[in-house]
Parts: structure tokens; sequence; C-alpha cells
């Protein structure tokens, strides 16, 4: 209370009764407490755990937008590119700035969706999917959207809230389905791609490479993403400030060994060799080719069919174009390298890895004459030539001339007893295990021997047991290895499985052992040569060192080369009549036609060459699926690819053979 | 005190009123108020650029109309006698009530929550001013009883009288404004000198129905507070559980304090521009002072503050008579509650309850209504320099 008292002017205080001072005097120790408190709060806050704060605002203020790198090129060997980059319109949605979820949303997809030629569920599919990827990005709807649409979008931007367009680079195929497989194709990355080792640090929502050599040399070509660092509101809209961007760094160019001429040939011989036989009444419905270099195992031309349009996955494709593409029933999968995961009996092809075999491991003496008749009869079955041809007894080199089956079969039932020299010689020169090409999809194939069988065997009763099923079809029957096994595998026949890549690699070392008096080498095919600054400065060359030397008894050698090389180019050869006109003594062809048999299927077409030349050797595999014989359908397009190769008049010559 | 500007030697032991000067107003409390005036601005300034599209100025243009027509106000109150206030208690205290149902019923008209008045260029808030209001008629209804302050009867009208415009407050709904109606009827209780029985049953009291209010009656479906009033008041409680509604506030708010770190963020600031933390102009500016000027920012008008409140409680002690005091104290004790709740609410210490802090707060209503309170505690001042000097005392300041 303020009984306010006279006082002496001595005495300046205003006297104040004791209850009141008692409780001012509690009043502001309140206060002092509070603000204690306030402050000791404050200063946790602000002064020792400030940092955190700090950091916690700018996880609510900035958005990370990522700055797509522009990704390398891949380049032929002469530097011309094969894939690029194309800068094109893309029509995008912000999903942050869409009409609310609901009827004007629908609405907005509606009209967009018509405007596009698009449902409008397909959209909101790709709105929801992109917006998962990566938030606060615009999710591409179309590209290549067509000059009319944009205008609309761009005149009437008001009526398409959150839809605009943006230039995006996107990759270009310029070839179209050439080697499609090999280069494979580009695509967002996916979540399980996010935990694979391969794109370690890559952040989502980054395109990489998807198969072949896209997947291959991913962490060449794609380059490291840029930072938009761009500052938000509350409500998740942009607030303009500028934020310093971490530009995107550029991927490497890719060089590779492909010849951009060569393979343009390919693509175009195997669809013109595939319309032949299809002409001849055969389905011939895939087919694929390699060309090597023999000495070092480059890659000069490398092609499957079907194939597929890699630019179509940057439309984005929907899930029935995509399992188009995949293939099944009658159709053959088109997103499959024939050449690298094509499996397949090789038919003749194989003969002089047999031959090989059979000099080398003394099963026969080149000059023994074998194979007379038209079948051999061997614990009663019958191993007759095709078409019941009887060329007698012959030689090695006549044997391989004409093809025999008879003397292969005769090969093939000695070797039987000589342990597994066929499957030495066929596992030493290449064939029956990767041959690490730098592919992802690379297959191993089987070439059979005993163990293998008794493998098959104990799996095939296994599963039988275990699914109680009476057949799980790894093997046809349940039976020892015999002796017809190694007599079909001496003519590439039986359970023998391999693709032209592994075939090509066999040839090219006996090629090269051919060349350096029978020290020979398996090569690592390979299709990369080097990894290019984008102004074409040298970053690093690619090395694939020689997967083993092998020895090779010269002279062994130089009789199958001959048989080879006669069968191309004498008379009465395989081969020969298709090589008609082409200077044997410029550019002497070794080749073997091949007719792989399948069970209720067109025969497959085969053929294996080696053309020999100072400067430019080549090998090349060439297969076409129920395309009837060796010489009638693969041996013509390899001489197309020749012809190419080596600057010769072009000409399409079905060879008359009919042999196995 | 080295500011006191009357010096005994020079002051005449009395003077006729005509003649005598015209005595000078407490100049810390003036100082406090320009200064909580000038950090409003400023704060203001950042804090709301970003909030009206194309006017970056609309807050802060705003603002200073408020605290400019304020302060006229409160210049006019420190030059007039506050005791003659005690003879229009009644009116006051019917002003009060009849303006709080005003704005109930227009509301009510309006069938959704009002709380103010709009005029054409002004939104009225009439539990704002309603605080100055009940201090003034409740100050002068203890007065009158001064002398039966150890009865129940005298604690439990003045709670009463307290309780009435405070419930329809709360209906409003303004949780904020009807606690410091209590708050101010319990300090003038406790500065008058009820007993500390009285107090303590008071207290007790108030434990018990906030507990029924907050946990008993909505689990037997009674819903006293609308159920978002609950939330907000007991989120501080558990801030993570539910980041995304009552808690996402505070927590927003304290990232922003926080990142203000020792000076404050500046140009780099982004938790309030980029409104990060809703209210950010009323009930939230103290979040944007801590994230804007940091600790030394904050500690500079916690410091105006606890000048503001020393002079208050300074002021209430000089008072010539009961009445000034217990003015004084009404004022002191509303102070102190909207300062310690509303900074303990942007630091996580407090319930969200939806009070002003006084003066730095943008809105009108609680602007002028401090800016009154202010000038009551003025005119106080005043009054007691004046009655000292006609009695030939020296008033410490």
């Amino acid at each position: 209370m303020s009984a306010i008292e006279r006082v002496t002017p001595r005495d300046p205080r205003v006297p104040v009764s004791p209850t009141l001072a008692v409780r001012v005097a509690i009043l502001g120790g309140i206060a002092m407490v509070f603000f204690g408190v306030i402050f000791f709060r404050l200063w946790y806050l602000q002064i020792l755990t400030g940092e955190q704060y700090v950091h916690q605002a700018d996880v609510n203020r900035v958005r990370d937008l990522p700055i797509p790198a522009p990704r390398g090129e891949i380049l032929d060997r002469n530097g011309n590119p094969i894939v690029s980059g194309r800068t094109t319109n893309a029509v995008q949605i912000v999903p942050e700035a869409l009409p609310p979820e609901g009827a004007p949303r629908d609405h907005l997809y509606r009209r967009l969706g018509h405007l596009l030629g698009m449902s409008p569920r397909r959209i909101n599919t790709l709105v929801e999917d992109g917006r998962s990827a990566v938030r606060y990005a615009p999710v591409t709807i179309k590209t290549d959207a067509g000059p009319g649409v944009l205008t609309v979008l761009a005149e009437r931007a008001q009526e398409y809230p959150g839809v605009s367009q943006q230039p995006v680079s996107i990759r270009a195929y310029p070839f179209g389905e050439m080697a499609a497989q090999v280069l494979g194709h580009v695509d967002q990355i996916s979540e399980q791609e996010l935990k694979l080792k391969a794109f370690r640090g890559v952040q989502a929502g980054t395109v990489v490479g998807q198969e072949g050599l896209e997947f291959y040399y991913d962490r060449y070509l794609r380059g490291r993403t840029g930072v938009q660092r761009v500052e938000v509101n509350a409500a998740g809209e942009p607030v303009p400030r500028a934020l310093a961007p971490t530009p995107p760094i550029a991927g490497h160019n890719l060089k590779v060994t492909l010849d951009l001429g060569l393979e343009k040939e390919g693509e175009k011989a195997l669809l013109e060799g595939i319309e032949h036989a299809r002409a001849g009444g055969k389905p011939a419905n895939a087919g694929a080719f390699v060309a090597l270099d023999p000495r070092n195992g480059q890659v000069l031309a490398i092609g499957s069919y079907p194939g597929f349009d890699p630019n179509s996955f940057a439309k984005p494709l929907t899930k029935s174009e995509y399992q188009a593409l995949l293939g099944g029933g009658s159709a053959p999968g088109r997103l499959t390298d024939r050449a690298v995961a094509g499996e397949y009996p090789t038919g003749s092809t194989f003969k002089p890895i047999t031959a090989m075999a059979a000099l080398q491991g003394g099963v026969i003496t080149p000059s023994e004459g074998l194979g007379s008749g038209q079948c051999i009869d061997v614990g009663g079955e019958q191993f007759c030539n095709a078409g019941h041809a009887d060329y007698g007894a012959v030689g090695l080199v006549e044997a391989l001339k004409v093809s025999s089956d008879t003397y292969f079969f005769e090969v093939g039932e000695r070797a039987n007893s000589h342990g597994n020299v066929i499957q030495q010689m066929a596992h030493e020169l290449g064939v029956g295990q990767q041959t690490g090409i730098d592919l992802p999809s690379e297959l191993e194939g089987v070439v059979p021997d005993a163990a293998w069988r008794a493998r098959q065997n104990r799996l095939e009763l296994a599963c039988e047991h275990h699914r109680h099923v009476p057949s799980c079809g790894i093997v046809s029957e349940v039976r020892p290895w015999s002796v017809g096994d190694d007599m079909h595998l001496a003519v590439g026949q039986g359970d023998l499985l391999t693709d032209p890549l592994q075939m090509a690699v066999a040839y090219s070392t006996l090629a090269n052992a051919y060349m350096n008096g029978g020290e020979g080498t398996v090569v690592r095919p390979h299709l990369g040569l080097e990894i290019d600054e984008g102004n074409g400065g040298l970053v690093q060359s690619l090395n694939f060192p020689a997967v083993r030397h092998v020895h090779l008894n010269d002279e062994d050698l130089s009789l199958v080369m001959e048989g080879i090389h006669e069968a191309a180019s004498q008379p009465g050869g395989t081969s020969a009549d298709v090589w008609t006109g082409w200077d044997q003594s410029q550019h002497p062809v070794y080749g073997k036609t091949g007719t792989a048999e399948h069970l209720g299927k067109e025969d497959q077409s085969w053929y294996m060459c080696y053309i020999a030349d100072p400067k430019r050797p080549i090998v090349f595999a060439v297969t076409v699926e129920q395309g009837g014989f060796g010489a009638e359908t693969a041996a013509p397009i390899a001489r197309l690819m020749a012809s190419e190769w080596f600057g010769k008049p072009e000409q399409f010559v079905s060879g008359t053979s009919k042999t196995f | 005190m080295p500011l006191s500007p009357i010096k005994p030697s020079e002051e005449p032991a009395a003077l006729p009123p005509s003649t005598r000067p015209r005595l000078p107003l407490d100049p810390l409390l003036a100082l406090a108020v320009i200064g909580l005036g000038l950090c409003s601005v400023f704060t203001l300034r950042q804090a709301t650029r970003n909030l009206v599209p194309g006017n970056p100025h609309y807050y802060v243009d705003r603002q200073i109309i408020y605290l400019v027509l304020g302060g006229l106000f409160m210049l006019v109150l420190a030059r007039i006698d506050y005791a003659r206030l005690r003879q229009f208690r009644n009116a006051i205290y019917a002003a009060l009530i009849i303006s709080i149902l005003a704005v109930l019923a227009l509301g009510h008209a309006a069938r959704g929550s009002t709380r103010a008045i709009n005029f054409a260029f002004f939104s009225f808030q009439a539990s704002e001013l309603g605080k100055v209001l009940l201090i003034v008629s409740l100050s002068a209804f203890v007065v009158e009883r001064s002398r039966s302050l150890r009865e129940r009867d005298t604690t439990v009208r003045v709670m009463i009288a307290a309780l009435v415009p405070a419930m329809f407050v709360i209906a409003q709904p303004d949780l904020g404004s009807g606690m410091v109606y209590m708050v101010v009827a319990y300090v003038l209780l406790f500065v008058a000198g009820t007993s500390w029985r009285h107090l303590a049953a008071l207290a007790a009291l108030v434990i018990v129905s906030a507990a029924f209010v907050l946990v008993a009656a909505p689990a037997a479906g009674l819903n006293v507070l609308k159920p978002y009033q609950v939330a907000r008041l007991t989120a501080f409680l558990h801030p993570s559980s539910n980041p995304e509604k009552e808690g996402y506030q505070q927590q927003e708010s304290k990232i922003a304090i926080g990142a203000g770190q020792k000076t404050g963020r500046g140009a780099n600031a982004s938790q309030i521009p980029n409104g990060f933390v809703p209210e950010s102009q009323t009930d939230f500016i103290f979040a944007a002072v801590g994230e804007q000027y940091g600790f030394a920012g904050a500690a500079l008008v916690l410091l105006l503050y606890a000048l503001l409140i020393w002079r208050a409680l300074r002021i209430l002690v000089m008072s010539k008579d009961l009445f000034g005091t217990l003015v004084a104290a009404g004022v002191a004790g509303m102070l102190m509650f909207q300062v310690f709740v509303n900074v303990g609410m942007t630091i996580g210490i407090m319930p969200i309850t939806g009070v002003t802090l006084p003066l730095m707060s943008y809105g009108g209503s609680s602007v002028i209504t401090t800016l009154l309170a202010v000038g009551l505690l003025q005119s106080i001042y005043v009054q007691a320099r004046a009655s000292a000097a006609l009695k030939g005392r020296v008033v410490r300041n």
C-alpha cells in the first residue's frame, strides 16, 4: 500500500508497507526467474545448438534440383558419332504447381491428354512416379511433342497450370536399330539399380545406361550431375534468390572399335540374307553377326536381328510397348543380343576345332581315309551325311572342304576313347566360356562332356524328385554319356551351345596362330577403344590383354586351314560358289559353312570365315535362325560384309551346297 | 538515481497548481517503449517482406501508424490524472462487457469466430482493449473494498468480476486474452494484500480446473475448449510427436531462433521470410527477432522488456495512492504474463496460447492497448512526482 507519510527531506525514500514490499519483491523475483530461464534457453538454442538449427533451416529452405550432365557420345573407330545427344522440347509438369487434386486436376489431365494424345491415367502415373523419384523436380510427360502442341501450350499457358515446356537434351541414336542391343539405351535409374555397385554415388533421377555399352561404360559416359539449389518457401514454391549452382560435369566420349561402314553393311547384309531365306520359304526370324580383328579381338561389327530403336526409350515407353520388345511366343525377343547371348549348336563350323583336336591328340593322321559311305553305324544308331551324300574315304583336308559328316562322326567315335580331346580343344580356343567382352549380357555356353552329362542327370533327377514332375527338361532323357554324344559334338551338334562371338574368338585363335607359326592368342573381344574428352583429347585408352596364349602344332594347323581354305575356294568346296569372283590370291578366304539342326524347326544357317590380309585381317561369324543351309544364307552375308571391308563390289551370291 | 530530473534544492516547497511546471515523464519507461517500438518496426520490415505479394511494406507501414497513434494516446493519458478514472469504474466495466458481447454477437451473426469488429480502416479487437478496461475497473473495485481485503467475499467477487469477461472472451475464441484477465485479477489481489490462504486456494483451483478442462472433460466427451486449443496447449509437452500439425509451428519457431545463433542470419534469414513459421508477424514475432538478429538481438529485446517491467514495478511502489499501485500492478502483471508466455511459446517451453508480445507483435489493438497501459503508468509516475513535490518530498526514481 502506498500509505505516504511525511518524511524529512533528508530521507528521500517513499515508505512502503512491509506487505507490499514483500509482494512486489516476489513479483520481481518471479520476473527475474523467468528472464533467467528464457536467457538460458536462448543461450542453449542459439549458441550451444545453433549449428544444428542452421542445418535444419537449410533442409527446410533449400531444394537441390539435379542439373543433368551431358552424356558422352559414342564414336566409331574413325570418330563418327554412333550415339549422341539431341536437344528437343519436352512437355513437363511441375507437381507442386498443379491444381488441387480431384476435379480440377483431372480436368487438366484430360485436356492435356487430349492435346498430347495420351490417356489422363498415364499422365497421372508418370507424375506420381516422377514425384517419388525426385521431389520438387519437374516431370517429363512427353518429348518431341511437335510444334503445334508446343504453340498451344505456349499461347494458353494459363489454361495449363503446372505444365511447362523445357528444352531437354535426350540421347539420340541416329542409326536407329543399328547395333541396338550392343549400344544399349538410357533411362532414369531405377530403385534396384541405385543399390548396384556399378551405380555407387549416382543420385536418384539420373539418367544412366541400361544394357550394352551404355551400361558397361556408364561411369565414363554419364559425367557428374550438377546441382541447382533452389530456395523454397513453406508452400514449396521457389523463392527468387540466386544460389550458386554446381555446374554438371559432362561425360566423356567413348570411342569404340566398331567400323560404322562395316556395321551398317552388316545390318543391311543380314537383312538381305534373311529376306533371301524368306523368299526361299524359310521363317528366318532371327540372326546375328560378328566381325573380329583376329589379331587383337577388336569387334569391327556386331549385330543382332530383330532389333529395336533405342530412341523409343526416350518417349517414355509404355508397359505394353516394353513387353513387345521382350518378345514371347513365336516372336523372338528384340532386346536379346544374339551375337553374345544366343545359345546355339554350330553345325559344321565346329569341324575345324574337332579336326585340330583330333590331329593334336593323335586320334587321326591327316592322310588317313575315313567316312566312306552315306552313313556310319555306331551302337545301332545311324549317323549320315546331309542328303545321304557319299564322299568316299577322304583325308582331313578333303573332309573339311566337302564337310563330310561321316568323316567327323568317325573322328568323334575315335576321340571318345581318347578322353575329352575335342572338349579340351574347344575350351582352349575359347568356346564354352565367357569371352570377357565388354558387354553386360554375355552367356557361357556349353561344350558337353561326360562329367557335364552326369551333372545334368543329377540335376534333372533332383528336380523331378523335388517338384514331383515327370520331367524338368534339364536333359531330354536321363542317360549316361555315350559315344554318340562325342560324335554329335564332332560335327557341332548334340548338346553343344555357343554363340557367334565365341566361335569368332575360336576362329581368331586359329587365324592368329596360323599367322604366327602355331603360336596363338585367345583374344579378349572388345568394343571399347578409348575414353576421350569432349574435345577429342585422350583420357584413357582401354586395354584388353589376351585371355591366354596357346601353342598349336603348326603342321596340323596348316592342314586344317588348308581344308577350310579349299572349302571356300576350290570347286566342290562347300562355300566356294559363294566366293565366285573373289580374288583369293589377294584375300584368301578360310571359311566353313554350318547347318545346325533343331528339332521341329527349320535348320539354322551358319558361316565362319577368316580372310587374310596383311593389314586388315578379319574373322566373320554369321548365323541366321531357321535360315536353311550355311552356304545358302549365312555365307553370302559374310561375303557382302567382306566386300565392304575390302572395298570390293558387293554381290549377294547364295551357295548351293546342301551340307550340315 | 542519476536520471532524476528534479533536484530537491531546486524544488519549491509548494506551488499553486497554475504555476506548477509540467513534470517530465519517466524517461526509462519511455526509453523501453521507444526501443521496443523500433525493434518491432525493424523486425517486421524483414519478416513481412514476402507476406503481401507486391507490397513488402504493408505490415511495417501499418505498425508505424499504430505505434504513432498509440503513442499519442499514451501522451494524452500520461497528462490525465488517472485517479479520476476511479469514479467511472462501473461505466468502464460496462464498456468492457458490452464491447466483448458486441464482438461475440457479430461473430455469431457471421456464423464463425470473430475477435474483432471491423471498421473501415481498422479492425478493433475488443478483448485487447478489455485488458486495460479490466485493470482500471477492477483496481477501482479493489480499492473500494480495501478495508475488507481479508474477507473471502472480496476475493470471490474480484475473481468473478474478471471471470465473466474472461469466459466471453474465451468463447470468441481468444484463450490468451481470457487468461490475461484472470492473471490481472490474481495479481491485483496479490499486490493488494489478500491473504496467502486465499491466493493458495485460487492457485489450487486453477490447477484443478486446468486438469479438468485439458484432460478429464475431453475424456468424458465434453469440450470446454475447442479441441485444437487443447492440442495446442499440450503440444509443447511432446513437440516431435506431431510435427505436421500442432507441433509444427513451435518446431519451426525453434529452428528459426536456433538458426539465428549469436548475431542472426540477416539477409540469409529463410525461416521467417519464407513463411515456415506461421503468424511470425504477430504471435511468433520473437522467432523473427531470434532468426534475424540472433542471441544479441533477442537479448536486447528481453532487456528492454526487463526495463519495462522493472519500471512498472517501480512505479507501482512510487504511486501516490492504492489505486495507482493496483493499476500499475495490473499493468505489470499483464506485461509479465504476456512476455513470458509469448517468448516461452516461441522457444518451446510454454504452450501455444495466442498471447501477443506487447509492442512487438503486429496489430493495432494490441499495440494501442499496450501503449494505453504504458500511458497509465506514466500518469501514475507523473502524479506521484507531483504529489511528492507538493509535499516537499523527493521521489526516488
